[in-house]
């Protein structure tokens, strides 16, 4: 590595408003190297990302590009100079082709009218970089893996020799995820630069050649991923010596009542006669690959959307499903999407915590405001949500904080049956430990709690009971303490490329 | 962020700011301005679509958008003058406001039922309205010379016009609902994330019908007053009545994308407004430079709500 560094950053700092959010970084990205960034939630790596990317400016120090000096620096310019961002959010025009997205902004035209000829360069490219994509499939009808390949098609047709990518991993599924690697793998080995933004440490140490850890905005280290262990990493980013969070102790409930019983739920969204039950107190894992229905059961079950088949509460029909009608009788979903489907962004803490509960902190149709502020002091004050006020602007709060907040806004009203759905997606090793936490109390105190996340080790260390999920249907019934991550993914990806599991399709009751 | 964080308050204060501007402008411009006498009149004149504003912004802080509430009022008009001729001026004046409460529910479940954008649902609706007016007034003018019928529009109470306080008590009303009431909470998260509200068990539909119902019954009571003012219905009142509010409530910096806003901003946005007219006619401008004026006003105030909406 005694060749000129892709990329060169000397004395880095960048601030939001006063507030120094990277300060004093030294790094330096070879050509042909995979570099991983890691670091907890808040830590930096997404914003070092983007300054290198060319989406945020650097505040102090400075920033070299293959030697030359990075100014102006905005997105147009990285691009030029062979800089490209992969966003967590993937950029792209859902209604238009692959071809037309990847040589979006460059296509070969004449006085402005479009030779069309995108799809013949497409095949051209792929062909040379490796990748099967149909040219002309329109990209709202695909996947999230293949619309990464686009996006990286994308910097390859604008020739980028260094790829910054943003959490790339964060919606793929495991084999999706090795995917990923291979052609991170293949950019490498064709002298590209790729840096690998993540909070999935096991994929960043897998195929990463170095790794740069960063803490609170500063850089703790980069060494090479070899030799570099997990237990490295996670003390590095939490400045301690501690380990990976173990989850609380399982607590065996002993009351045999059923809260939630589920039998031959099908929705046209893609539930396929799911049966299950849960006992109170008792914690049930639904685990599937993505895009198996895990989230499409839980909205079927809480009403979100319409399905058929019959769901009971504590032994009573629950036929007219609806979020109002669930609701009201204590079954309860915390959504995957905080940001979309959880929080009203619009509005503090305190609104957002009582909205699902509206009833008990009214009387007569107006709100007692401080029977409100009363219950969300103590939720916040329970989770240890930061900053503690509960006229907080919850748009600004950290991913952790915000989760808490939406988990606290559905356990405010006592519910009998609560589905999480990925509980502690995109949160840092406090919050996930304090929402893990929460789980385990809350069946401790009798509820019936189903998790689902694409974490199977999350799941397992949490639940008593958990049901594999493939294409809509529950396949199998697994006992969480006698089995582990790898056999569970065995299992799934057997039933995954197994035919449509009609017969087997039996639960043990 | 200190660029967002003006922004935002802009959003909220530049209506106030703009009001004192144009206030200490026209006194310094005209003697007569600067009275209770010109000011009660200003406010009185604009009573009917300061009403309507305040409703209106229900509407828009859900997520929503009424373009029929001129027709409603045509048919508040036409409603309570042909009643007060024929049956009651009384029940005529009262009869208004539940037409136009009619009215915005079926503009509601309109929307809601047919799942369609409330601006597409209440053009076609305005039309329809539009021209029941028309039919039912025959396409005349209905004269109402009664004074048990115009005293809403022209009596004083205390030294101040009736409709004044009436405007008062609607928007505070309204006020109350929206800060303090478990249907202003509802209005306020379906307008700010509907997916989430319904997912937390608020049914979002009912809500958007009150809003536009509230709306329905605003442009009613709104009828009723400048119907009384003037002692004649027709059915080609209130044409353009239903722009003026919008404008008003996006002037008070009430987002246009939902989930933010107040009534007492949307009242000041219908009174700077107001001002700006008055003010043209004190100075005696060609009136071309008022449509001018109020529309980069309007401009600039929807660039400011485009700002805060960023800001998130």
């Amino acid at each position: 590595m005694t060749e000129q560094p892709a990329i060169q950053a000397r004395g880095l700092g960048v601030s939001f408003g006063g507030i120094s959010v990277l300060r004093n970084i030294d790094l330096d990205i070879s050509p042909g190297e995979i570099h991983g960034l890691v670091g907890e939630n808040g830590a930096g790596k997404s914003t070092l990302g983007k300054v290198l990317g060319g989406y945020y400016a650097a505040t102090a120090g400075e920033l070299q590009v293959f030697g030359q000096p990075a100014t102006p620096w905005n997105p147009r310019a990285a691009l030029a100079r062979g800089v490209a961002l992969m966003h967590q959010e993937l950029q792209l025009v859902p209604e238009l082709t692959v071809a037309q997205n990847v040589f979006l902004g460059i296509e070969d035209k004449t006085f402005g009218i479009l030779h069309g000829s995108e799809s013949d360069r497409l095949t051209a490219l792929m062909a040379s970089s490796g990748y099967t994509l149909d040219p002309r499939a329109v990209v709202s009808s695909l996947s999230i893996a293949d619309r990464q390949k686009i996006e990286i098609l994308r910097a390859l047709a604008r020739n980028a020799r260094v790829i910054v990518m943003d959490e790339p991993t964060s919606s793929l599924a495991k084999d999706e995820v090795n995917q990923l690697h291979r052609i991170m793998r293949s950019l490498r080995d064709a002298g590209r630069s790729v840096v690998y933004v993540s909070h999935f440490l096991d994929d960043v140490l897998s195929v990463s050649d170095r790794i740069t850890v960063l803490r609170d905005g500063d850089l703790v280290f980069t060494r090479p991923a070899q030799g570099l262990t997990k237990g490295d990493m996670v003390a590095a980013m939490l400045g301690g010596d501690k380990s990976q969070t173990p989850f609380p102790q399982k607590r065996f409930s002993t009351d045999p009542a059923l809260a939630l019983e589920v039998e031959g739920l099908t929705s046209p969204n893609g539930a396929r006669d799911v049966s299950l039950s849960i006992r109170r107190g008792e914690i049930v894992g639904l685990i599937g690959l993505v895009g198996s229905g895990r989230t499409e059961i839980a909205r079927a079950i809480v009403g979100a959307d319409p399905s058929s088949g019959i769901v009971r509460l504590d032994g009573q029909d629950h036929a007219r499903r609806s979020p109002f009608e669930s609701t009201a009788r204590g079954l309860v979903m915390v959504p995957e999407d905080r940001r979309k489907q959880g929080l009203v962004m619009t509005l503090p803490v305190r609104p957002n915590v009582t909205l699902p509960h509206l009833r008990h902190f009214a009387s007569r149709g107006w709100m007692r405001r401080a029977r409100e502020t009363r219950t969300v002091r103590r939720m916040i004050d329970h989770f240890g949500v930061r900053p503690a006020t509960t006229e907080g602007d919850i748009s600004h709060f950290s991913g952790g904080n915000q989760q808490k907040v939406l988990i606290g806004k559905w356990l405010a009203g006592n519910p009998k049956v609560v589905i999480l759905d990925e509980p502690s997606r995109g949160v840092d090793v406090g919050a996930r430990q304090r929402i893990h936490e929460a789980i385990a109390e809350l069946a401790a105190a009798g509820t019936a709690v189903l998790v689902i996340s694409s974490e199977i080790d999350e799941v397992l260390g949490l639940a008593h009971r958990a049901y594999l999920v493939d294409r809509g249907r529950i396949v199998q019934e697994i006992d969480p303490d006698r089995t582990d991550e790898a056999a569970v993914l065995g299992a799934l990806f057997r039933h995954q490329s197994g035919a449509p599991p009609e017969s087997e399709a039996t639960t043990s009751p | 962020m200190t660029r967002f964080a003006f922004a935002r308050f802009l959003q909220s204060y530049a209506v106030l700011i703009m009001i004192g501007i144009l206030m200490v402008a026209l006194t310094i411009m005209s003697d007569s301005f600067l009275s209770a006498q010109n000011l009660l009149n200003i406010l009185n004149q604009n009573a009917p679509v300061a009403i309507m504003a305040s409703a209106m912004t229900l509407v828009i802080i859900a997520g929503g958008f009424d373009l029929s509430v001129g027709s409603i009022f045509a048919m508040g008009a036409v409603v309570s003058a042909w009643v007060a001729l024929n049956l009651d001026p009384v029940l005529g004046l009262l009869l208004a406001p539940l037409v136009g409460l009619l009215l915005g529910m079926v503009n509601g479940l309109v929307i809601t039922t047919l799942n369609v954008h409330s601006f597409l649902a209440t053009i076609a609706t305005s039309l329809i309205f539009k021209g029941i007016a028309v039919v039912l007034s025959d396409g005349r003018l209905i004269a109402v010379r009664m004074d048990s019928f115009t005293w809403l529009g022209r009596e004083k109470l205390g030294g101040v016009f009736v409709s004044i306080w009436v405007m008062l008590a609607f928007a505070l009303i309204l006020t109350l609902v929206l800060t303090r009431s478990a249907l202003g909470r509802q209005i306020l998260a379906v307008g700010g994330n509907p997916e989430a509200a319904i997912l937390s068990g608020i049914r979002a539909n009912r809500v958007k019908v009150m809003t536009f119902a509230a709306a329905g019954f605003a442009a009613g009571l709104a009828a009723s007053i400048a119907t009384s003012r003037v002692s004649m219905g027709q059915a080609s009142a209130g044409a353009g009545l239903e722009l003026e509010a919008i404008a008003a409530v996006i002037l008070g910096g009430t987002s246009i994308y939902g989930g933010v806003g107040a009534i007492w901003r949307s009242i000041a946005g219908v009174m700077l407004l107001a001002l700006i007219n008055n003010g043209f006619n004190i100075v005696n401008v060609d009136p071309f430079y008022r449509d001018l004026t109020t529309g980069l006003i309007i401009l600039a105030a929807i660039g400011i709500s485009a700002a805060g909406k960023r800001s998130h």
